[in-house]
């Protein structure tokens, strides 16, 4: 048999041996439970008192403290949205002994409505333990005062201040100065985005349009901290440190208040917008939309009927027709179009068309028609300006070709954002071939050319982009960047914000500008002007430019007759201008919409603008008149 | 003679279904004590008492099925567990879901779990298999075997990364080893070796926020808001509960929320808060029962697999309370370990009663030799 070898294992040896090790691993358990056990004591007996202390009697909180937003101010120190103290009743639910009892007593003191009852009921299910929640959210003076007179009657009931955004001059400002509302679940995400949410802990509000929202950043400021001592009610006993918040900048508008409340009286039951800019730097001194609402109303929460019934009205209230309006820019363009007839050599200054009231191309059925009937006879780039004709411009459009007139308008900022400081901006269409061929998969028509020639067909423009393209005329080129924002207040001083420039547009020949600088100032004062009787006998030299922006495409033989036609298919009523002439402090867009004519309905608008703007002024002088009215018409017998 | 056969009687009946009574005892003190703690810092929360009953019945039962098997029967497959644990680490590895950023998951379809938890049982059985085939001291060639044994699977599960459970699952199996009569000049140099290496650990291995919470752990007060906010509110809690505690239910640390994960990881912090230095004793007094019971079980087990098996399991479940009651009172930096059969959550549940199932079958097993 074989043997192998068995190595029998000595059961009781390893026994002894493991009973060793026990031994030697429970002595080393009992070490490290006494370990534990003396931390323990530590904590729980030696420095209990301290530890003590800090949980159950005070509690050490950081509070967020929230920065004061900057105030807004406009040109002349006139202030546009302030601070105000707004007074809210608060109970902490598990501070109060009977809280049913309470709130009966409470109604008694201070005649809060059931319904109010029931919200309070609601929303402190919802708040987290020993948290405030609101009882009544806007006190007025009384109340503060009945309430504290009585507050000792009231445990647990406190009087939260904090300040809310107001407006005083309401909806003359709302669709350039916007305004502020409670943060939403959205405003926090966008927050978080960008790494700002624990800058926002201590705000309840942020602003969502216009200026507020644009330059919400330099309002806001920086959060600050207080971390304080607290006990067990939540009542801040001490301060221990204070970090203070450091507050939103103040800042200065190029806007002039005056002239604001002057458009929204000038405006009064139309729709419609007017823009004014200052040429020199490119600051809006006025953006007016009507019609327009009360921003107040958004700042505590506006209710579901006012802000369905701001949705649903015709007039639509909420957009911002100075800047999204997109209006065809009719006839307001022809000086720019001039320019570049000018400057491409399509046309020189003697160019002479005769103007027949119909315009017709070889082997093209369709007649493009002037607005007068049977023409304005002969009429050069100048004249063409000054009566509004059509027909040289569809002969300028046709001969220049869209590709030209595309190029050359972008150049002016048409079909593109000005880039005002607002979020709320349409940049309008400037139409081109491949814009055609991308929107309606076609191609570009000779007809589109020639409506493009008098600023209709596609081309569209807000009255923003409309004022904005003055002022590139009256600084010959020079462009600037809109602005509404003047400048910040700093320690008291004002900062002013750098103007900013755009490329400019460069001619060959300067003379141009001024052969369509001049041609609008016989609008205004010439024989023929479109807008002579607006302005007559103004006390400065303005000059301009009407344009009457079809809205509904009339039939081949039918007659545009402004006395028959429904509102919503009447022109919309175009005006553009700027003054004083010689040296111009103001340029002007104003837009209205389904008014009719440009001359006897948008005119008169910049008319008492420019007044207004103008009207204390001692240093113009009106007589003699600058210019003469242009080349006398020659008559065909 | 009577008394011993009423004694036989006695322990025959719960013999028979293979339970331990006094193990079952101290584990459901254990549990009905967590119960009553996590309610307190759940806040109040009914839904999570009933979904820990039923995590601690469905480990009950696990736990029940495991006692029934007897420790011969899987002796020999121990290989196999430990292979096929090691296999699916590198499965987690390779493919593993990611959770809490960290890649410690497998996902079945059906069932997702975790790995690292079947090695906390796989490696100390390999470990006490491999040992207990040879003569009791070990010779250090088979000692450093049994090493590199612990080290493979320590490795993976730190690279997933989880340092916390690799170091529990070395210490299981360093445990065995020790159990078996590792020379107390290996053990000296082994140590010598580990301090050597901790500063290699640190410069070179540790990632950013494990050496984040060595730092917090060294001076909590250096970022009061951030890292060290944990283990502040921790010792308020604990400190603040004093000698008799707040009473149940009474404790502000927890039921105004000042202190963060309290019915998983920091639930001895609410428990001290609410019940005070004599709470804490009576706690450590269970647990040190059911410690003490268990190394009864391993010293009367009758072959040395079982010895070592069920040595290394109740150490091990003695480094979990440690550690966690360590972390909680600021002694040992934050890991991320639960309190056993306390704290809410099931993960370890199920692992934790399937060894004290293991104690179990141990226990009751039919002795040739006795030593009464």
């Amino acid at each position: 048999m074989p043997s192998k070898r068995i190595t029998i294992k000595d059961h009781t040896a390893e026994a002894n041996l493991f009973a060793r090790r026990t031994v030697i691993a429970l002595f080393v358990v009992a070490v490290m439970i006494s370990m534990l056990v003396s931390n323990l004591y530590y904590l729980q007996v030696s420095r209990h008192d301290d530890y003590q202390t800090r949980s159950n009697g005070n509690r050490i909180k950081i509070l967020p403290v929230a920065p004061n937003r900057g105030l807004i101010y406009d040109r002349n120190g006139k202030l546009l949205a302030e601070n105000r103290p707004v007074f809210s009743l608060e109970v902490v639910p598990e501070e109060v002994k009977d809280l049913d009892e309470t709130l009966v007593r409470l109604q008694q003191l201070l005649s809060i409505s059931d319904d109010d009852i029931v919200e309070f009921k609601k929303s402190s299910k919802r708040q987290r333990r020993f948290k405030p929640v609101a009882i009544l959210n806007r006190l007025d003076p009384q109340q503060v005062a009945i309430f504290s007179a009585n507050q000792h009657r009231f445990p647990g009931l406190s009087i939260e201040a904090r300040l809310a955004r107001h407006y005083p001059y309401a909806g003359a400002l709302t669709h350039m100065l916007g305004y502020v509302a409670r943060i939403n679940k959205k405003d926090l995400q966008k927050l978080s985005e960008a790494g700002l949410d624990a800058d926002y802990a201590a705000t309840h509000d942020i602003g969502k349009q216009g200026v507020e929202k644009f330059h919400e950043t330099i309002l806001h400021g920086k959060v600050g901290y207080q971390e304080v001592e607290v006990n067990s009610q939540g009542r801040i006993i001490r301060t221990l440190n204070f970090q203070p918040p450091l507050p939103g900048q103040d800042l200065v508008l190029n806007i002039d208040v005056n002239m604001q409340l002057e458009a929204q009286k000038i405006l009064s039951g139309k729709r419609g917008s007017v823009v004014v800019i200052e040429p020199a730097t490119g600051g809006v001194v006025a953006l007016y939309s009507n019609p327009s609402y009360d921003p107040n109303m958004f700042v505590h929460g506006i209710s579901g009927k006012n802000y369905r019934q701001l949705l649903q009205s015709h007039d639509r209230p909420l957009i911002n027709r100075a800047t999204q309006g997109q209006y065809p820019p009719a006839s307001t363009i022809k000086p720019h179009l001039a320019i570049l007839g000018l400057e491409e050599g399509v046309i020189t200054p003697e160019t002479r068309l005769f103007d027949n009231g119909k315009y017709k191309l070889k082997n093209v059925s369709h007649v493009w028609r002037d607005w007068v009937p049977w023409g304005h006879g002969w009429v050069d780039v100048s004249r063409a300006i000054q009566v509004s004709c059509n027909y040289f411009y569809y002969d300028l459009a046709y001969r220049l070709g869209i590709d030209r007139i595309s190029e050359a308008m972008g150049q002016f900022g048409f079909g593109d954002y000005t880039g005002i400081d607002l979020y709320e901006e349409s940049d309008g269409n400037m139409p081109s071939r491949g814009w055609k061929r991308a929107r309606y998969n076609q191609p570009w028509y000779i007809g589109d050319t020639i409506s493009v020639g008098i600023g209709q067909s596609y081309w569209t423009a807000t009255p923003l982009q409309l004022a904005h393209s003055i002022t590139t005329l009256v600084n010959k080129g020079q462009r600037f960047v809109p602005q509404l924002l003047r400048g910040r207040l700093i320690n008291g001083e004002l900062v002013r914000e750098p103007n900013k420039e755009l490329r400019p547009i460069v001619v060959k020949d300067e003379e141009n500008w001024n052969i369509a600088l001049e041609a609008m100032y016989n609008v205004v004062n010439g024989e023929e002007g479109t807008a002579r009787k607006a302005f007559k006998n103004t006390p400065y030299h303005a000059a301009g430019k009407t344009g009457s922006a079809q809205v509904v495409s009339i039939g081949q033989d039918e007659k545009y007759d402004k006395e028959t036609v429904a509102e919503s298919d009447r022109d919309n009523a175009m005006y553009v201008g700027f003054a004083p002439f010689q040296a111009p402090e103001i340029a002007i867009a104003v837009a209205l919409e389904n008014a009719g004519g440009g001359g006897s309905q948008a005119a008169p608008i910049a008319r008492k603008m420019m007044d207004y703007y103008f009207k204390d002024r001692t240093d113009l002088v009106k007589n003699p008149p600058l210019i003469s009215s242009g080349p006398a018409q020659e008559q065909l017998d | 003679m009577l008394r011993t056969k009423l004694n036989n009687n006695r322990q025959s009946t719960l013999a028979k279904i293979h339970i331990d009574g006094w193990l079952l005892m101290g584990l459901i003190v254990l549990m009905s004590v967590g119960l009553v703690t996590i309610y307190a810092a759940g806040g109040q929360d009914w839904e999570l008492i009933q979904r820990q009953l039923v995590r601690l019945g469905v480990a009950l039962f696990v736990m029940f099925a495991v006692a029934q098997v007897p420790p011969m029967a899987y002796r020999r497959l121990s290989v196999y567990f430990y292979i096929a644990g090691v296999l699916m680490l590198v499965a987690v590895l390779v493919f593993g879901v990611v959770g809490k950023g960290a890649q410690r998951w497998l996902d079945l379809g059906v069932v997702r779990f975790q790995p690292s938890e079947v090695l906390k049982l796989a490696v100390p059985m390999m470990i006490a298999w491999y040992i207990s085939r040879f003569n009791l001291p070990p010779r250090n060639m088979h000692v450093l075997v049994g090493f590199i044994l612990v080290a493979i699977p320590t490795l993976l599960i730190a690279k997933q990364p989880d340092l916390g459970t690799s170091l529990l699952i070395a210490s299981s199996g360093i445990f065995a080893l020790f159990l078996a009569g590792m020379r107390w000049k290996l053990i000296s140099f082994i140590a010598v070796l580990a301090s050597g290496f901790t500063p290699v650990m640190w410069y070179f291995l540790m990632k950013e926020y494990q050496k984040q919470r060595v730092i917090t752990f060294l001076n909590p007060e250096s970022d009061p808001l951030g890292s060290g906010y944990h283990i502040i509110q921790s010792k308020i809690a604990i400190g603040s509960g004093g000698l008799e505690g707040k009473g149940w239910l009474q404790g502000t640390q927890s039921q105004l929320e000042f202190l963060p994960e309290r019915h998983t990881d920091f639930i001895f912090a609410v428990f001290s808060e609410e019940f005070g230095l004599i709470g804490v004793l009576g706690l450590l007094t269970i647990y040190a029962f059911i410690i003490t019971r268990g190394m009864i079980i391993a010293m009367r087990a009758q072959e040395a697999f079982s010895k070592l098996l069920a040595g290394s399991i109740t150490l091990t479940f003695f480094v979990y309370v440690f550690v966690n009651m360590g972390m909680v009172s600021g002694i040992l930096p934050v890991v991320g370990v639960p309190l056993p059969l306390i704290s809410y959550g099931g993960t370890s549940m199920v692992t934790l009663l399937a060894g004290f199932g293991i104690l179990m079958a141990i226990s009751t097993q039919k002795r040739i030799m006795s030593r009464e």
